[in-house]
């Protein structure tokens, strides 16, 4: 189709150029405008693209790094609160028992202190009953030997002499009446 | 001013119609007539891309400067932009093809005519430009030159002078077969290489350019100068027309993309190692 065009063309105007030939003023344009771009690209646009690429690309890695430290340091702080707290956990629950046999420790010191306490307080009262008791009993013996003499010899009217005599006769007269109260 | 008014399109031409020419390529020459500096339309055009790429690379590389300078290491959109217009042939073009380290080393080089084909591609489809500063021969084949001697300077600089006895004589293959395959080798990478690549880029310019003028000015025709029902005809033309400048959008950044990704596996035929 070119090619029809282009013989078309020619026959039109008389002299019409081959579009394969250069002219001169053409090549000079083109090289001129290639080597002004070439110039440009090579010392200016891309070695600031390269250098904008290469900033990026280490700030980035710095951010990774940054943030992969991040990341440790918090790892290693949770490690170390969980440690923390598994190690007071156990404190605690050691001291917890501890407490406790302690506690039934002292709880059973207090019983056997009270059981001895009360085991004490009732031999006492059963001592000084006992004594009392004894002491009554002296003195009751005493007195009803004398009250039953006083009345015997009232009653017999006559006193007697002989203590020995006095005494045996009191003494199972009191016999008879423990012997009765039995 | 003489240079104004070259930059106007088709300014007062008489009515009829008329069919795209040969001459478009060789609009007025406005300054330096004579000389190897003569300035015409397409040579400005050239320049004003020029500009307009190094202004915009120009903020470009300002904004990458910033980024170092305040540590932003989260671009905006306009660097989002230049970052991947840039890396589309760090990545997909020099790394892809020669590995990290040579394709750093060719990066400048490879940049510089993907951005040049680019620009002067797409000038095809601009307004007011409406013509390619890679329309005319120069610019594809000083670019296919400066391929040319690179990927032969590749070659040299890895392997020396046998860098050409590899090329022509590929191993592997029977001795009394070079009488065959060494003549084909010695066209097909030192005389077709160069050549088709100019061809490639400066005829899908051309043609993108004469389709687009055969289009709108049809359109021009038939709705202004043609008779009743033939002004229907414009609307047809002029959806070509439309069809056909978003077709030249892909062409010029496709013709920029294979004349770069060429240009980069022509390097890396030639520093590939022998095998």
């Amino acid at each position: 189709m070119i090619s029809r065009i282009l013989a078309a063309a020619a026959e039109e105007g008389a002299a019409a150029p081959n579009p394969l030939i250069p002219a001169w003023y053409d090549i000079t344009w083109s090289s001129v405008v290639f080597v002004v771009l070439l110039t440009f690209f090579w010392f200016k646009v891309l070695p600031g693209f390269k250098k904008m690429l290469d900033e990026r690309a280490k700030a980035i890695e710095g951010r990774l790094a940054e943030a992969e430290a991040a990341q440790r340091s918090a790892e290693e702080r949770t490690a170390f609160i969980e440690a923390e707290q598994a190690k007071l956990r156990s404190e605690s629950s050691s001291i917890r028992e501890e407490a406790r046999s302690e506690g039934a420790a002292i709880l059973a010191e207090m019983k056997a202190q009270a059981a001895a306490e009360a085991e004490r307080l009732q031999q006492t009262v059963k001592n000084s009953l006992e004594a009392e008791r004894e002491v009554a009993q002296r003195v009751l013996r005493a007195e009803i030997g004398e009250l039953a003499i006083e009345l015997a010899s009232r009653i017999v009217g006559q006193k007697l002499q002989e203590d020995a005599v006095a005494n045996k006769v009191v003494d199972d007269f009191i016999s008879e009446l423990e012997g009765k109260r039995a | 001013m003489k240079l104004f008014s070259a930059l106007t399109l088709f300014a007062a031409e008489e009515g009829g119609f008329h069919p795209p020419s040969i001459m478009e390529f060789y609009p007025e020459i406005v300054a330096f007539e004579g000389t190897i500096f003569a300035i015409n339309r397409i040579m400005m055009i050239r320049l004003i891309v020029l500009a307009a790429l190094l202004v915009l690379f120009y903020f470009w590389t300002r904004s990458f400067k910033r980024a170092v300078r305040t540590g932003n290491v989260v671009p905006g959109r306009f660097q989002l932009l230049g970052e991947m217009a840039l890396n589309f042939v760090r990545k997909n073009i020099a790394h892809d093809q020669l590995g990290e380290k040579d394709g750093d080393r060719f990066l400048p080089l490879l940049t510089t005519i993907f951005f040049m084909v680019l620009g002067m591609n797409i000038t095809g489809i601009i307004p007011f430009a409406n013509i390619a500063g890679s329309s005319v021969v120069g610019l594809p084949l000083v670019l296919a030159a400066v391929a040319y001697v690179t990927f032969i300077y590749a070659g040299i600089r890895k392997h020396g002078v046998k860098f050409f006895s590899n090329a022509l004589f590929p191993a592997g293959v029977p001795k009394p077969f070079y009488a065959l395959v060494t003549p084909i080798e010695l066209l097909s990478t030192f005389i077709l290489r160069p050549v088709t690549l100019a061809l490639r880029l400066l005829m899908n310019m051309i043609a993108g350019h004469l389709l687009l003028v055969l289009c709108f000015s049809a359109t021009q025709f038939f709705f202004f100068e043609a008779d009743g029902l033939f002004k229907l005809f414009g609307a047809g033309t002029l959806i070509f027309g439309f069809a056909f400048t978003i077709f030249e959008i892909l062409v010029a950044v496709l013709q920029a993309y294979v004349f770069t990704l060429l240009t980069t596996v022509y390097i890396q035929l030639a520093l590939a190692d022998e095998h």
